[in-house]
């Protein structure tokens, strides 16, 4: 038995199939992951994310230490509720995991981290922050929703107090704001508008069941990750792990180069696999030929080498299979993949397949 | 609850098999295979006349979520395919039992039923996995 968030009876009330993840017992789907999915492209959805581990980081040195500890540059940050997604990099330039950072206030900035990593998240975190004034404080007593698709703020807007509501609306994106005791933000994870919110897990069930009867799906594990393949967002342990640098799971856009003399962890190694030209190349895949790509398929390019899919599957929104994959160095848009040992046609194409609610790749 | 027929064979690996008039076998995903799966986008059948051993792959149905194979309940030869699921796999969601028929065999000896599963044993197997 895993551990259970403030909302699981109501997704086993809701006739959930409930699945492992990471030391959590989720919901995968309530009866269909496909309509679950073309409701958060069409309309709006709602997903239980409660396992994600928020944590909070206090102190005077609070900014110093992230401009340490993390891929990305916090000092982009000004605003007050303001978010970077960056990685969190071991000495070797692997990725530990990938985050959303929120700069709070100047003493206190909020990370968001995944489930399946929390314990080495947290020993890599507090190692690191030994060094520095500042505290650490997992905010286990929270609860998440994230509410996706083109109606879902303004579906859900009703669920926010009066006082905080209009400016939740006014929210640009990536922007999060404190509403009392919640945390709003116009963030997610499927390529559609949306907020993600936080809150203690107490009012996390009478939350859930007024976005339900505001005409909200609930929405399971197995459209989340349709949904984001499609936003071609990456998966960490999927897409990425500490054997992989960002800039083989097409997270170099993530890596703050600039100032040069800024010393986050794992920059060294960096430093030499950017100047390298034969590193992979991180990409999207479409398939041409009728068939289903999966994780771990081996791609071949002819006369050039041999690549593998990170994430595969079929997207419900383009009715064809797409992939991420790690394929070699070289100008090429054509490759195979075998599939039990029949090799079908990819084509490589340029990411998201989807954004909001559109295809983006020529099919 | 899933539906599950009384006049149909059912094996461990969740598929269905009913005995036909000229002595050929129609073979299926059960009920509870097809919403364990969930929504099929992808069917690869086997080749009319290829020979199969009892046990041995001949068929994949791929859902959004994962691809599985089909078994070969008997040994046989492969007399028709269900065609119409190339175009429409998801017609295994809405009839797993009828419409969504995967392939019909002619089995090369006699079938031995005691290796199949009574509609009774079939429903105490899922009984054991819910449990």
């Amino acid at each position: 038995m895993g551990k259970k968030t403030p909302k699981h009876h109501k997704h086993v009330e809701a006739g959930a199939r409930i699945v492992d993840f990471g030391g959590w017992d989720m919901p995968l789907h309530y009866g269909s992951q496909k309509e679950e999915h073309h409701a958060v492209r069409t309309h709006a959805g709602v997903f239980d994310v409660s396992h994600m581990t928020i944590v909070d980081l206090k102190g005077e040195q609070v900014r110093e230490f992230l401009r340490h500890l993390l891929a990305n540059d916090v000092a982009k940050l000004k605003e007050s509720g303001k978010a970077l997604y960056t990685c969190m990099l071991n000495e070797g330039g692997g990725v530990i995991d990938d985050l959303i950072v929120y700069f709070m206030n100047d003493s206190w900035f909020r990370l968001v981290v995944n489930a399946a990593t929390r314990d080495k998240d947290l020993a890599w975190i507090r190692k690191n922050a030994e060094a520095f004034d500042v505290d650490v404080n997992e905010r286990a007593e929270l609860a998440m929703v994230a509410v996706q698709g083109p109606k879902a703020r303004e579906l859900a807007a009703p669920c926010i107090d009066a006082e905080w509501r209009q400016s939740a609306l006014d929210l640009r994106p990536f922007h999060g704001m404190e509403a009392g005791d919640m945390f709003i933000a116009r963030t997610g994870y499927t390529g559609e508008d949306g907020w993600e919110i936080v809150m203690p897990a107490a009012q996390a069930p009478a939350i859930w069941d007024r976005l339900i009867a505001a005409g909200i799906a609930p929405c399971g594990l197995a459209a989340r990750d349709t949904l984001r393949l499609e936003a071609a967002m990456n998966l960490y342990g999927s897409d990425m792990d500490e054997t992989t640098s960002p800039l083989e799971a097409g997270l170099g856009w993530t890596i703050a180069w600039e100032p040069d003399d800024r010393d986050f962890i794992g920059r060294g190694p960096l430093e030499n696999m950017r100047a390298d030209s034969s590193r992979r190349r991180f990409v999207g895949l479409m398939l041409e030929d009728k068939g289903v790509l999966r994780n771990h398929q081996r791609i071949v390019v002819e006369g050039i080498g041999k690549g593998e899919i990170t994430s595969g599957g079929f997207s419900p929104t383009i009715g064809r299979s797409i992939a991420l994959a790690r394929i070699p160095a070289g100008d090429y848009d054509r490759a195979q993949v075998d599939v039990r040992g029949k090799l079908l046609n990819v084509r490589v194409v340029k990411t998201p397949f989807v954004r909001n609610g559109q295809v983006q790749i020529e099919v | 609850m899933s539906e599950l027929p009384g006049d149909l064979l059912y094996t461990t690996e969740h598929e269905w098999l009913r005995r036909e008039d000229d002595g050929s076998i129609t073979i299926g995903v059960t009920d509870h295979a097809q919403a364990a799966l969930g929504d099929f986008v992808y069917v690869e059948l086997p080749e009319m006349g290829q020979e199969v051993d009892s046990g041995g792959d001949m068929a994949v149905v791929e859902s959004v979520k994962a691809a599985s194979d089909v078994y070969a309940p008997v040994d046989g030869t492969v007399v028709a395919i269900n065609e119409s699921l190339a175009d429409d796999p998801e017609v295994i969601n809405a009839d797993p039992y009828g419409d969504g028929w995967i392939v019909k065999l002619q089995p090369s000896g006699e079938i031995d039923e005691g290796a199949l599963l009574t509609p009774d044993a079939y429903q105490s197997l899922l009984d054991e996995e819910e449990a």
